[in-house]
């Protein structure tokens, strides 16, 4: 690891100058994917801003129609949550399918969707879910939010609050876990939503997660399994690597949507 | 460097360290707590783990900094004297180990997995202990010395 100096923020505000005064520092959450990143030398802040003590991104609210989660909430809290398990079943389940015990006690909902690795499960439920993005500065809707391959609509300096997830109707997360590192080869997250049924799939896309329309119109017109027959995930954008070719990615989505729906319907 | 307080097995502990210090490094570096391994590197193997404020993670993914202020266990603190933890028991009972470079990592891993569940089936046990590898792939052994140490736990 290349030297840096640590900080600790006690709040947004005092993040946010910390931040503004060094403009090669970087923003620590949880460290489940940046610490690794830092000891592989891919990265050389000046400083780090560890945020994850701050009160203001913890927490979780459930109200009639959404399940707003603070950013700095670990994994294990999210799946393990008795209001988010009763609204978002889906949600809490795909938390519980993150890494392992150790990851899921570290790694945090905002850490995991600044940081947007095209293999991350996070992103596919705040996408399916139609999520919106609350930040220091703004609220993003997630159809504009993920830009691509580690790359979101974030600014500099802009730290994720919160994730206000809809109550959909019914949804299922269903993911093809590499074996040895856990990571979705090939995940799909379908929610059917008060504003249509949605389909996002991560770990297969080359600009990380996306939706897949075709199968969200056949869903639309029948919501069951067999309504995806002959339905194909587009291989030419998909990730192709040691683990797995394009098109045994692009397989993999359409067969882990298929299996989402079946959670669904039974 | 960032000054650091934290309990670790009980003992009251500070240290003065660079940001870029692991957790890992600290603990067997200054510490002298050798039982905590380092196999990987990576985040990939589980040797590293100990328990933090209650929960199990992995010390060579976390900087030292982010430890001020927490209740640290690490594989020697789980015995009472010369009483083994019921999970160090039945490891030893069920040979959970062939050459036991990872055995700290995994009786934490599953003081962790018994704390959450305390009757786990054989596929609960597998899933957690996705996090740790056994390189001598050990693992029928390991998986007999969780269902054991449940049944200590209960006596």
């Amino acid at each position: 690891m290349y030297a840096f100096e640590y900080l600790r923020a006690g709040s947004l505000a005092e993040a946010g100058d910390l931040l503004s005064k060094n403009p090669e520092a970087k923003i620590l959450a949880g460290g489940q994917t940046f610490i690794p990143t830092l000891k592989a030398r891919l990265a050389q802040p000046t400083h780090v801003v560890d945020v994850a003590r701050i009160k203001d991104l913890a927490g979780i609210t459930v109200t009639a129609d959404a399940v707003t989660i603070g950013a700095m909430t670990r994994h294990v809290e999210v799946g393990n949550s008795a209001e988010v398990r009763k609204a978002i079943p889906a949600l809490a389940a795909l938390a519980l399918e993150i890494g392992d015990q150790q990851v899921r006690n570290r790694g945090t909902l905002g850490g995991s969707v600044a940081n947007n690795d095209p293999a991350a499960d996070y992103p596919s439920a705040v996408l399916a879910l139609g999520a919106t993005i609350i930040t220091t500065s703004r609220e993003i809707a997630a159809d504009d939010f993920f830009q691509g391959m580690f790359a979101t609509a974030l600014a500099e300096g802009e730290i994720i609050k919160a994730i206000r997830f809809p109550i959909p109707k019914r949804a299922a997360y269903s993911k093809f876990h590499h074996p040895a590192s856990g990571y979705a080869m090939a995940g799909a997250f379908v929610a059917d939503t008060a504003k249509g049924v949605r389909v996002a799939i991560t770990g297969a896309g080359a600009s990380g997660v996306f939706r897949w329309s075709d199968a969200e119109a056949a869903l639309a017109k029948s919501f069951a399994a067999a309504a995806l027959a002959g339905l194909k995930v587009d291989d030419s954008n998909c990730i192709a690597d040691l683990h797995a070719g394009s098109d045994y990615r692009a397989h993999l989505a359409a067969v882990m949507t298929k299996r989402a729906v079946q959670k669904i319907t039974g | 460097m960032t000054k650091i307080a934290f309990t670790i097995n009980g003992k009251q502990v500070s240290s003065d360290v660079e940001g870029r210090t692991l957790l890992v490094d600290l603990i067997r570096d200054e510490l002298k707590l050798t039982g905590t391994h380092v196999g990987c590197d990576t985040s990939q193997c589980g040797c590293c783990t100990i328990q933090l404020d209650g929960d199990m993670v992995k010390s060579c993914a976390m900087l030292a900094a982010q430890a001020d202020g927490a209740n640290i266990v690490t594989i020697e603190g789980l015995a009472d004297g010369d009483k083994l933890h019921a999970v160090q028991q039945a490891f030893t009972e069920c040979h959970g180990l062939q050459c036991g470079f990872c055995t700290p990592g995994m009786i934490m891993a599953s003081v962790g997995i018994l704390k959450a569940n305390p009757n786990p089936s054989d596929e609960e046990i597998v899933k957690g202990l996705e996090g740790n590898l056994c390189r001598c792939t050990g693992y029928v052994n390991i998986i007999k010395s969780v269902k054991r140490a449940a049944e200590l736990m209960k006596v």
